[in-house]
């Protein structure tokens, strides 16, 4: 119990500081927004072209986007190396990274849900037909997006050259979750609901998710104290 | 039950011995000044000390435990070099997430507590980023103290204070000491660290010179440690 109340106290407190300064979340929206204007007026797509890219074009965006919010993550600790007094705290490596995971995953949400209604009208997708599945591969996605690329955020906090390393080491470790929430994506949205064709990959988003949630909490506290 | 007990500590930071087999031991209600040239190795054992960095070879083990288990941490303040608070929050929320995160059963009450003890209750709303550097001193005070830790940590606590911070921290720090609690600082202020401290450690070049009470001769005469165990 005293666990996930440690989680919600730093969970609040990323939440509360973001919300307060919006460095990160206004300069992944505005990306996010960017780039699906954009491609809507370079290539201008059928329905048919958008029914067969959308899955992989949204992770994409959302992936990139989400690569601004998670290098903040870590990175605003070290002003006035708060990140010494969360660690000298009795709170829990584990617990502190659980907080963070569940403020970047609130703060992508964010960015996913002012970026999918622009997608839907730019690219005349109607997404209202997968309120109750799309929510759920969204979330298995970002959840994995937090997870690793709080984990990298937190092994890249002191090089100097953080910003370019964190993408070039998270996306590669990435690449099962994005694949498996492409194609589900991509499924959806052309109107094929979860289930016999596509279990597998929900399987393995579901399972990279458990995996990788379990080796970071338990590895963080290495990584943090070294 | 030692306060403090540290058994063959070395630090390497790849092939340079940052601290060499350090061995020291203190008890409760003992205030330790950790002294020595700067690079000698003091914030690399104040670290370790706290848990926030852990030792090439050798243990810590502060009031019998060891320094990264979640009960010693709850009984240990630390004070680094940073003043270690959120410039984006006010200096209440500062203190109360700070309360929450030690467990503390009314973080609105303590928080208003050591803002009054810190002569800050009169900026209690105000955002740290806007205070001046001896307000954010004074919060950073407030925020070591605020679970009223049995073992205090501090590195250089004295060094770019303002008059009135040096002040509350000094009163503070003796209070401790009457309550019995264990104080362990490094500092380059020789006047003040001897003052307030029971026990001396000397440290060049990652190696204890000298551990052992502070004798009047030290008060006598600051450079007289120097002397006759540094590099003078």
């Amino acid at each position: 119990m005293r666990f996930f109340r440690d989680v919600a106290t730093i969970a609040h407190k990323d939440l509360r500081a973001e919300l307060r300064t919006k460095e990160a979340l206004n300069a992944s929206i505005a990306f996010a927004l960017v780039i699906l204007v954009l491609f809507s007026f370079a290539f201008d797509p059928d329905p048919d072209e958008v029914h067969q890219f959308s899955g992989g074009f949204l992770w994409i965006v959302f992936s990139f986007a989400g690569a601004l919010t998670l290098n903040r993550s870590l990175a605003r600790e070290l002003v006035n190396d708060c990140l010494d007094t969360l660690l000298a705290s009795p709170v829990p490596a584990a617990a502190i990274f659980l907080g963070k995971v569940v403020a970047n995953f609130a703060l992508l949400a964010a960015v996913e849900i002012v970026a999918l209604p622009v997608f839907g009208i730019l690219y005349s997708v109607d997404l209202r037909a997968h309120l109750v599945e799309l929510p759920l591969v969204l979330a298995l996605g970002t959840w994995a997006l937090s997870v690793i690329g709080t984990m990298f955020s937190a092994l890249t906090v002191n090089l100097r050259l953080r910003e370019v390393m964190l993408p070039t080491l998270v996306y590669p470790l990435l690449i099962p979750a994005l694949i498996a929430s492409m194609i589900l994506t991509t499924d959806l949205i052309g109107g094929e609901p979860l289930g016999a064709g596509n279990s597998l990959w929900l399987k393995v988003l579901g399972l990279y998710d458990l995996v990788f949630t379990s080796l970071a909490m338990f590895f963080i506290d290495t990584v943090l104290v070294g | 039950m030692k306060a403090l007990e540290i058994d063959g500590v070395t630090k390497y930071f790849g092939d340079f011995p940052a601290l060499r087999d350090i061995q020291l031991s203190i008890e409760p209600g003992s205030a330790l000044a950790l002294l020595g040239r700067n690079g000698a190795g003091k914030t690399t054992l104040l670290r370790i000390l706290a848990g926030l960095s852990r030792p090439s070879k050798g243990s810590v083990r502060i009031l019998g435990k060891n320094v990264r288990e979640e009960e010693t941490r709850r009984r240990i303040g630390v004070l680094g070099h940073s003043i270690g608070i959120y410039d984006e929050f006010s200096a209440e929320e500062n203190l109360m997430l700070f309360a929450r995160m030690y467990g503390l059963a009314n973080p609105r009450m303590k928080a208003d507590e050591w803002l009054d003890r810190t002569g800050l209750a009169h900026v209690r709303d105000g955002l740290v980023r806007e205070f001046s550097r001896g307000m954010r001193q004074r919060l950073a005070v407030a925020r070591a103290f605020i679970h009223d830790p049995e073992v205090l940590l501090f590195d250089e606590p004295f060094t770019s204070l303002d008059d009135r911070a040096i002040a509350v921290l000094q009163d503070l720090l003796r209070g401790a000491r009457e309550q019995g609690r264990t104080v362990i600082m490094s500092t380059h202020q020789l006047r003040e660290a001897l003052e307030l401290s029971t026990h001396v450690a000397l440290l060049k070049r990652g190696a204890i010179a000298y551990s052992g009470e502070r004798l009047q001769e030290m008060l006598d005469d600051t450079g007289w440690l120097y002397r006759n165990y540094g590099d003078a």
